[in-house]
This record gives C-alpha cells, sequence and structure tokens, in this order.
C-alpha cells in the first residue's frame, strides 16, 4: 500500500466500523440484556453488566413451551422443504425433459407466482384452510408455504435439468430406463447443487415466516417460534430482560446456520430476479 | 429434450406405444399434477376468490351474499388509515432507493475485493438480513424503549427527559424505516458485491492508466458495468416494500392512532382481526394490482434497458 493511500484507507475503515456499529449495537444489548436485571438495563442498556445473570437465560432454557415453539418451527421447515424440493422438481423435471402439448402455458401459470406478494391472498387463504379443516394444524402452514415456493423452485430447477448433458438421456432411454426412473436415479442425484440452494433458501423463509403462521394457528400447542416470541413478549411486558434472552436464544442458532449458508441464500434471492 | 427424433417421424399409434414403453405418460401424469393442485389450490383459487369476495361485505361465516359492489374499494380509498398506509409504503420505497441504495453501494464499492478485513465486515453487514423480521421488530422495539431502551439511556445521559419515539406520530414511521434499513441494506450490498467481483480488473486497470482517478472509476466504469445489478435490486426494495409487516407489529402494531401502517399491516388489522373477509379482499386485490402493475413495468422497460 503506497503511503498516498493510507489517509483513504483509514477514512475507509473508520467509516465501515462506524456502520458496523451501528448494526451490532442493538444485536450486543439485546444479548447482554438478557444478563442484566430490568433496574440495569434501565440505566445502562449498552455496557457489559455489573454482574452476570445467567436465571433468565436458565428459566427459558428450562421452559418446555420455548423448545415446543421451535420444535414445532422446525417441523413446519423441515417438511415444508422436503415438499418443496420434491414436487417442485418433479414439475420441473417435465418441464425440462419433456415437450407436450401445452407445455408451456403449464409453466407460465405455475410462475405466476413470481408475480405478487403472498399477503394479497392472504385472507381468502385463511377462509380455504379453515374449511378444509386445516386450521391450527402444522399442514395450514406447510401446504400456501410450499404452494407459493414452488413458482421459484421450479424456475430454477428446470433451468438447472436443462444443462444437465442430454446424452445421458440418451443413453438410459436405450437401456430401457424410462422417464420416472431416469428422474429418480439420474435427474435428483445430479443435482443436489440446485437443490441445497432451493432447500436453504425454503428453510430460512418457512423458519422467520410470521403472517401465515399468525393467521392459520390459534393454540400455543402449534405455534411457530416467532408467534411463541410475540406471546413470550406479551406475557412479559416489563421484563425486558426475559423477552431479550428469548429473542437472543432463538436466533443465535439461525445465525449460525444462516451464516454458514449465505452462499445458498444469496443465490437463491438473486436467482429467481435475474431469470424473472 | 423431447422425445427421440426417430419417435416423432413413426405414426401416432406407434409414437404413443413408444411414449408409454418410455413412460412418457406416465411420468407427465405422476409428476406434475401434484405441483399443480397445490398451485391451484393454495395460490391460484384463494387469488381469483379475493377478486369475488371484495364485492361483499361478508364476515367469512356461511356464504357471501351481500353483495354491495365497489364499496368496500370506496371505503377503503376514503379510509385516512389507509391513505397513511399507500403513504407509508411510498415513502418506504423513497427510503430504499434513494438512501437505502446509495449506502449499500458505497459499501460494496468498499469491501467488495476479496481481503479477510473485507470478508469479516461483509458478514457483520449481512446479518441483519439473515435475522427473522419479527426478532429485528422486537430487538429494535426494546432499543426505542423510552423506559428501558437505548433511547432511555441516551436520554439520561444528555439529561433530559425520556422520549418515546415509538409512540410519537410524527417519528415513529422515522424509527420503522430506520429498522427497514437497518434489516436490508446488507441485502442489497450482497448483490453489488457479487456484481463488482464480475467486473473485469483489467478494465479498472485499463482507465487507471489512462489517468482515471477512482471517483471516476467508481462513475463511469464500475456503476456503468453493475447496472442490471442496480435494476434488479431496486425491484427487490419496490417489491420488499409493498410486503412490509413483520417489523411493523412489534413495532407499533400500526400505531399510534394507525399512523404506521403498512398495506399489509392495513389488510390485517382492518381485514382480518375485525372479520371483515370482503373489506380485506378488497385491499388484497389492490395489493395484487400494484405488484403486477410493477412487475410489468420493471420487464417491460427497466430491465430490457438494463440489458442494452
Amino acid at each position: 500500500m503506497r503511503s498516498k493511500r493510507l489517509l483513504p484507507n483509514i477514512l475507509r475503515v473508520a467509516f465501515l466500523c462506524v456502520v458496523a456499529s451501528f448494526v451490532l449495537a442493538p444485536m450486543l444489548a439485546t444479548a447482554l440484556g438478557g444478563f442484566k436485571t430490568n433496574a440495569e438495563i434501565r440505566t445502562n442498556a449498552f455496557a457489559l453488566p455489573e454482574s452476570w445473570n445467567f436465571e433468565f437465560y436458565a428459566a427459558i432454557a428450562a421452559d418446555p413451551a420455548f423448545w415446543r415453539y421451535l420444535g414445532n418451527s422446525l417441523i413446519v421447515s423441515v417438511a415444508t422443504v422436503a415438499l418443496t424440493l420434491f414436487v417442485g422438481a418433479a414439475a420441473a423435471y417435465v418441464f425440462a425433459q419433456i415437450r407436450f402439448f401445452g407445455s408451456r402455458m403449464l409453466f407460465s401459470y405455475l410462475l405466476l407466482g413470481l408475480m405478487f406478494p403472498f399477503a394479497t391472498a392472504i385472507l381468502p387463504l385463511f377462509i380455504k384452510v379453515r374449511d378444509i379443516g386445516l386450521l391450527d394444524t402444522y399442514w395450514a402452514v406447510i401446504l400456501p408455504q410450499t404452494a407459493f415456493g414452488l413458482s421459484l423452485a421450479i424456475l430454477l430447477f428446470r433451468t438447472f435439468f436443462e444443462q444437465l448433458p442430454k446424452e445421458l438421456f440418451e443413453a438410459a432411454y436405450i437401456d430401457g430406463c424410462g422417464y420416472v426412473r431416469f428422474f429418480w436415479r439420474f435427474t435428483l442425484p445430479l443435482s443436489t447443487p440446485i437443490l441445497a440452494t432451493v432447500g436453504v433458501f425454503v428453510f430460512v423463509q418457512s423458519w422467520n415466516n410470521f403472517l401465515l403462521p399468525l393467521v392459520v394457528l390459534n393454540s400455543r400447542e402449534v405455534f411457530t417460534w416467532p408467534l411463541g416470541m410475540m406471546q413470550f413478549r406479551g406475557e412479559y411486558v416489563t421484563e425486558w430482560n426475559r423477552t431479550l434472552a428469548f429473542v437472543t436464544l432463538t436466533i443465535l442458532p439461525a445465525i449460525v446456520f444462516f451464516l454458514a449458508a449465505q452462499k445458498y441464500i444469496v443465490a437463491g434471492l438473486t436467482g429467481g430476479a435475474v431469470k424473472g | 429434450m423431447q422425445t427421440t427424433p426417430a419417435a416423432r417421424r413413426l405414426p401416432l399409434g406407434e409414437r404413443l406405444r413408444r411414449g408409454m414403453r418410455s413412460g412418457r405418460l406416465t411420468a407427465i401424469a405422476l409428476l406434475l399434477p401434484p405441483a399443480l393442485i397445490l398451485f391451484t389450490l393454495f395460490v391460484i383459487l384463494p387469488l381469483t376468490e379475493s377478486g369475488y369476495y371484495a364485492f361483499f361485505d361478508w364476515n367469512g361465516y356461511g356464504q357471501p351474499t351481500d353483495y354491495v359492489g365497489l364499496r368496500n374499494f370506496e371505503q377503503m380509498m376514503g379510509h385516512s388509515a389507509f391513505q397513511t398506509a399507500a403513504g407509508n409504503t411510498l415513502k418506504i420505497v423513497a427510503v430504499s432507493l434513494f438512501l437505502q441504495m446509495p449506502l449499500a453501494l458505497l459499501l460494496a464499492l468498499m469491501i467488495y475485493r476479496r481481503t479477510p478485513t473485507n470478508a469479516l465486515f461483509r458478514l457483520v453487514f449481512f446479518v441483519p438480513y439473515i435475522l427473522a423480521e419479527v426478532a429485528a421488530g422486537l430487538i429494535w422495539s426494546f432499543v426505542f424503549d423510552g423506559n428501558y431502551g437505548v433511547t432511555a439511556s441516551i436520554a439520561q445521559s444528555l439529561g433530559v427527559d425520556s422520549f418515546f419515539i415509538l409512540a410519537n406520530r410524527d417519528w415513529a414511521f422515522v424509527a420503522v424505516m430506520t429498522v427497514i434499513v437497518w434489516k436490508y441494506f446488507g441485502f442489497h450490498m450482497m448483490i453489488y458485491i457479487a456484481a463488482l467481483q464480475g467486473v473485469s480488473e483489467d478494465l479498472i486497470e485499463a482507465a487507471r492508466i489512462e489517468g482515471a482517478r477512482r471517483v471516476q472509476i467508481v462513475r463511469y466504469v464500475q456503476v456503468p458495468m453493475i447496472k442490471p445489478a442496480i435494476v434488479v435490486s431496486a425491484f427487490f426494495a419496490i417489491i420488499g416494500a409493498l410486503q412490509v409487516f413483520d417489523v411493523i407489529i412489534p413495532l407499533t402494531n400500526g400505531g399510534p392512532s394507525n399512523s404506521t401502517h403498512t398495506i399489509v399491516t392495513y389488510l390485517y388489522t382492518f381485514g382480518l382481526t375485525r372479520l371483515r373477509i370482503g373489506f380485506g379482499s378488497a385491499v388484497g386485490v389492490v395489493l395484487f394490482l400494484v405488484a403486477v402493475l410493477v412487475a410489468v413495468f420493471y420487464q417491460r422497460f427497466a430491465m430490457k434497458r438494463a440489458e442494452t
């Protein structure tokens, strides 16, 4: 680095540090707040706690409701991912591999979901889920989430499947391997990169989803963690330290997982828009 | 890929028989319907139904019978809370385009090169985006809490009376927008970084040899080269603004006196919690039309122009 560039570089790093503290301060205050008494939070929201109280964290970790919320979220998210990958890949395979009358029209039809926000149809969706009798079940979240995730999944899958070597299918075909078997035996195993991308992306969306569970889940037994968190906040309105501990414990594993998988998240987010 | 070329030249009967053997029809009949059924049932049907319910006064029980024509739409347009909500949504778009995206671009230009320090900053700036929106809203509602939060600490150290920014009609939405910028600038930054890393170093080097200064390189080389990425991120900013919901609920829940609603929180509050399905559907229809308009406009103009 030439000395001429030293000053700009210092300014650059200083600016980055300012932004970084703007980003981190609220989260740090949250994590530390879980160790403080409410009186201390009141006078000193930012600093390290005078004495580290582990009781609030411990109380939440010992609360079966907390683990149930996380468990519910996990069940819903894993099921959504599995269903989206399977159903989406199957449809995308047909579009990529088989040309038939109406295939382009059906493909465009399934991509309509990319056009509008989820919230536009939330009220009729609520009625529909209620009339089918799914209200207050995991399915009430899983099925609509899958349906809304299908558009992007099918778009990304089809693009990927089309790039697989065609000779492979011709060889398999001559050996008597049909379409469905080829899908199972070759397409899916060869597509792990795109399956991972879509899978992680769908998982994150499901894990963080708030509006849909809020509308279709009523009882605490099936609450996902965002609902549980809001419920908890409502119960301990005046005790910020408990709420902060709760928030910290729920977002910590997510941050670790998501940072590890950020490559896939960004790929999923940008992939859809660039192609669409 | 399709049926093998040989199969296409054969007569229909033979083609069908081949088709059966390779499982072509079976594949279509087996693999396509699950997606079609799920999508139709939970996306398309609710969407068309909202276009139908919107013309009824209906509480969601029994069948909608009380046809009211355009009254739901008229009521919504005349409702001051809806006007505020629509205005707020526009404010979010404006802040995203003119504050968040420039900030993201500036940061991206600072840290797009692959060095360990840059990687660390990139990671830090991306964390808010990864957080669930509700969690982000809750964290910031603590920060803004005049009794406990960071505002309380600041007020105390300045020796002034504490202020409750989220309860203030004039300032609550400024607070909301702060949270939105905090939460999403890292996402836009990531898009720019990916694009900037794709700009050839030779091009920049050539400009430098020609005597271009850093600012000029940014202005005339890098920014034009990543224009498609900027167009895409602007699209996300607009579509994202139309959907803001999760952060508002823990922060202000639309208050004080309905001053911080967005279109979706408005839909939720006045449609669902009051079980006015018809009215809420009308809001949904408006939201849908706006989203489609944005998407079509974008495909027609912005994306095309960015490509040329």
